[in-house]
């Protein structure tokens, strides 16, 4: 088997704020193989995007400190790096597409000057081969008029077109590994799908690994090989895509998993889980989820369930999941 | 973009009209009579109604109101009441001196001010920072009359390296511009430092880091071109605000400019001086508001024109 | 901690109690976030102390105001009898200035009360009607606010005549453009929020609702803006007095002690400086005081 593009080993970040530590990324440990897609689910603020931010060197500090853990990057740990040597690697070996295509892009540059930027702070390339390289990349990323759209301003296009030329950006540099976080959510349906099908092509076309942030689970079972539940900062569950869906073990996966609509039934109401998110800030003692556990029992408010294997690639951290 | 600058110049006309016809009528309601001011009060009342029928009092106001433009349009402003000069050769003796003050003054505010407010919000919260926030807030605090006696205190009278008053040379015009700029550098340092601070919360700052690009980059060329567009902005009030304080300013430094003229007239009530400045002056207000809108919406093309 | 139970725990009760906090009260909350916030407080002080002495001037003066001595006159400062020295006629400047802070204060009270009233009249006016009226008045507004007060008061002083009088009408005439900005901003911010709609779907009037729900909300930007309004204020009327064109002798205004000050200036330093330390502190003390209530009533806020 390959090495892993992707290895996280028992990360932990810490937010110090006025008010108390906020322990976003609690012992994660994740990894994604060249060419897999993992996506990391769960509701927000339970530390995917923090997760994320930590990977590619982007975590505010202060309050953020990365408290302990690796990050390798192909075999290579991140955490020790400087801030400069990280700074070569981001757009170049990995690079990251935000949520929000509305806000995501600098509304005073042309689309052009962005994306040949790129390419001239990672590439020793003349302006004339990355402007070249930039309208190929926006028409691989099916942008009509390429040429032209080099000229534009980002309140020109549409929020489709602004996350193409966000994915046109991350992928100028081909990366080892793209970060997606949320890439749909703040675009209508059928831009949605259109913006899945393309990341799907690239992904095959690139081979590049894809860490995919979502709390879509419609999104996770077109998209992902494998998923990672996150609650609280910590990872509850992982399996693959196909083992999660038909047998989830941890009761926060199967509370989320409940909470798809079932349109094929003509269910109207969905399942919701009881409660909010914790306070992060007020973590409650023992495992996290209990305070919204239907089957949650003494144990699991005095003492913290690890990851356990409960089936060849399968681990939830849960006292009644083996069971 | 020219039809927006075309129809901001359309509105201009009406609005300068507007100011011309308050000053007009608030000049008509003096209550001190012009003639006796012509010819001191011991003048008969033969002699003072024949001075009002030269200067055209005994007429209706809206009557005098038109004659005064359809004159002034031919160049003419009247004369002054003091001395009979031509208030319109008393204008442009002094217009490229007011320009000159006021020119330096702003150019050196924003020269000295964009830099201060990107460091200050690039260093927040350091010494840097709370130094330079410091000066600003000392900056809007001292108003300029005193501001002008000060550095006339320290640098003409103790140290003897400027002179207090007049008109010339490079040096003369030193103490003046610094008194009138001084304010606009503290306003505009912390306008910068509170939209760069702004423009650095945005997402897209995130993108930049994200791919990879050097800090320098991402705060001199992304940062500062968001954050300097809002400041831009500022600039017409500031012109306004300029053309009041120099009123001031030139009063202290004895600088022969528009501001100096006007309040040297008020004091003697040379109400043609007084009119014509003052209209000079508001119309030159609008034009600097104008100004500063067509240079944001040319600098901000999110702007629907 | 928790007694081990082998009940289910009830998902909706807290388990910890210090995340629900204690009931909100916004009262409470400005004040400790007021008292929390540096500039808010060192401003409050200077804006304090020199409202004390403007009222307690009488007892803190060491001489009538007019006493005039040319046996003392340009006495330099620490002078015994005259901590600050004395002016071209004799007199005290300490006492003077003390008296000095009653003219600003008041004139600054007053034009930024006035200036209030025609400010959230015309503003809630704009914002709350919107349509035509708000498209004439958001112009007028932007006309004043655009032009230079010191103009527009000069204009007036020169019909009025000299005269603190003058100096305020003239300032609030001008000043008001800034409050009606805001509250008209805020207005419209408010007109559609569902609180309004409900007490119009009530068929409540417009002035109670004015009254009832827009004002109660406006008044944190309003008081940012009195502050800043104030400072300004202080500037104008010193600049006029300054031009001899506000307050008249033998009333002590900073600015005029500044004016008197200037024809003395190669030989008298500190009537040039005194005066000046007393504006730029008053005028300081109600910046920093805007600043601070404007970190602490909206941090959106800025200007």
């Amino acid at each position: 088997m390959a090495d892993p593009v992707l290895d996280v080993r028992d990360l932990h970040v810490a937010l110090h704020t006025r008010r108390g530590v906020i322990h976003a990324v609690d012992h994660v440990s994740l990894h994604i193989d060249p060419g897999e897609t993992l996506a990391l689910v769960g509701e927000s603020g339970c530390g995917k995007t923090m997760t994320a931010l930590s990977v590619i060197g982007l975590v505010p500090k202060p309050p953020g400190v990365i408290e302990g853990g690796q990050v390798l990057l192909g075999g290579d740990d991140l955490v020790p790096k400087s801030d400069e040597e990280m700074r070569r690697l981001r757009g170049d070996r990995m690079a990251m597409v935000f949520q929000e295509p509305m806000t995501s892009l600098d509304p005073v540059f042309t689309i052009g000057a962005q994306l040949m930027e790129t390419l001239l702070a990672h590439r020793a390339i003349s302006r004339a081969d990355a402007h070249a390289q930039s309208v190929a990349m926006l028409k691989r990323v099916q942008i009509p008029e390429a040429e032209r759209r080099m000229d534009n301003y980002p309140h020109e296009l549409s929020g489709g077109m602004r996350q193409r030329v966000m994915i046109a950006i991350a992928l100028l540099c081909r990366p080892d590994l793209l970060i997606a976080d949320e890439p749909t959510t703040a675009l209508d349906v059928t831009t949605q799908a259109q913006i899945l099908e393309l990341l799907r092509e690239l992904r095959g076309e690139f081979g590049m690994a894809l860490l995919l942030i979502t709390h879509a689970l419609g999104v996770v079972a077109e998209m992902a090989d494998r998923v990672a539940v996150m609650y609280a900062g910590r990872v509850v569950e992982t399996a693959g895509v196909e083992e999660i869906f038909a047998n989830p073990r941890h009761p926060y996966t199967k509370g989320l998993l409940a909470s798809i609509p079932d349109l094929a039934d003509g269910q109207e109401r969905l399942a919701t889980i009881p409660g909010t998110v914790p306070n992060l800030l007020h973590k409650p003692p023992g495992c996290c989820f209990w305070p919204r556990c239907p089957i949650a029992e003494a144990r699991c408010r005095a003492q913290e369930p690890a990851l356990a294997e409960l089936a060849p690639g399968h681990q939830a951290a849960c006292w009644k999941a083996s069971a | 973009m020219l039809r927006y600058v075309l129809r901001r110049l359309a509105l201009l006309v009406p609005m300068a009209f507007i100011i011309s016809i308050v000053v007009f009528v608030a000049m008509r309601m003096i209550p001190v009579d012009p003639g006796e001011l012509v010819l001191g009060p011991w003048a008969t009342a033969e002699q003072r109604e024949l001075a009002r029928q030269k200067l055209g009092l005994d007429q209706s106001i809206p009557v005098q109101y038109l004659r005064y433009v359809t004159t002034a349009f031919q160049g003419d402003l009247g004369r002054s009441i003091k001395s009979g000069k031509e208030v319109t050769e008393l204008i442009r003796a002094t217009v490229p001196n007011s320009l000159m003050l006021g020119g330096t003054a702003l150019a050196l505010a924003y020269l000295i001010a964009i830099p201060l407010g990107v460091v200050a919000a690039v260093r927040q919260n350091t010494l840097v920072d709370q130094g330079a926030m410091g000066f600003a807030l000392i900056g809007i605090s001292i108003p300029n009359f005193w501001l002008g006696l000060l550095l006339v205190l320290v640098f003409a009278v103790n140290l003897r390296w400027l002179p207090a008053t007049g008109s010339g040379t490079a040096a003369h015009l030193i103490l003046p511009a610094v008194t009138l700029g001084l304010q606009y550098t503290a306003i505009v340092a912390r306008m910068t430092r509170s939209s760069v601070l702004e423009v650095l919360r945005q997402d897209f700052v995130r993108t930049l880091h994200a791919k990879g690009l050097r800090r320098g980059r991402i705060i001199y060329m992304h940062v500062l071109k968001n954050a300097v567009i809002p400041v831009i902005s500022l600039l017409g009030l500031h012109i306004g605000g300029v053309v009041g304080g120099a009123v001031i300013v030139e009063t202290i430094f004895a600088w022969p400019g528009m501001g100096a003229l006007l309040v040297n007239s008020i004091i003697a009530r040379d109400y043609p001086i007084v009119q014509a400045v003052l209209t000079l002056l508001g119309v030159a207000v609008l034009l600097a508001n104008l100004l500063a809108d067509v240079l944001y919406a040319a600098a901000d093309r999110r702007i629907k024109m | 901690m928790t007694k081990p139970t082998e009940t289910l725990p009830d998902p909706e009760a807290p388990w910890d109690a210090e995340a629900i906090g204690a009931p909100f009260s916004p009262w409470r909350d400005f004040l400790v976030r007021f008292a929390g916030n540096k500039s808010a407080m060192v401003g409050f002080a200077i804006v304090l102390v020199l409202c004390l002495v403007a009222i307690l001037a009488p007892w803190i003066a060491l001489h009538p105001i007019a006493e005039q001595d040319l046996m003392v006159s340009l006495e330099p400062p620490l002078t015994e009898g005259f901590p600050l020295g004395t002016d071209q006629f004799g007199r005290d400047i300490f006492s003077r200035l003390v008296f000095g802070a009653r003219v600003s204060l008041q004139v600054g009270g007053i034009v930024t009360l006035v200036s209030m009233l025609i400010g959230i009249t015309v503003g809630c006016l704009a914002g709350y009607h919107g349509g035509r009226l708000d498209a004439v008045l958001s112009n007028l507004i932007n006309l004043v606010y655009g032009f230079p007060l010191i103009l527009v008061a000069l204009l007036l002083v020169a019909v009025i005549g000299p005269g603190l009088e003058g100096a305020m009408i003239a300032t609030g005439l001008v000043i008001w453009a800034g409050f009606a900005r805001i509250v008209r901003g805020e207005v419209i911010a408010l007109r559609n929020r569902e609180f309004v709609m409900a007490a119009r779907a009530l068929g409540r009037g417009n002035v109670w609702i004015i009254v009832r729900h827009v004002l109660p909300n406006i008044i944190g930007p309003v008081l940012v803006i009195a502050s800043f309004t104030m400072a300004v204020a202080v500037i104008i009327e010193t600049s006029l007095s300054f031009l001899g064109l506000g307050a008249q002798p033998p009333t002590p205004s900073w600015g005029s002690m500044l004016n008197e000050g200037r024809s003395v200036i190669y030989r008298a330093w500190w009537l040039a400086t005194f005066p000046g330390i007393a504006i730029a502190t008053l005028v300081l003390g109600f910046n920093l005081l805007g600043d601070g209530l404007r970190d602490v009533l909206d941090p959106r806020m800025r200007t």
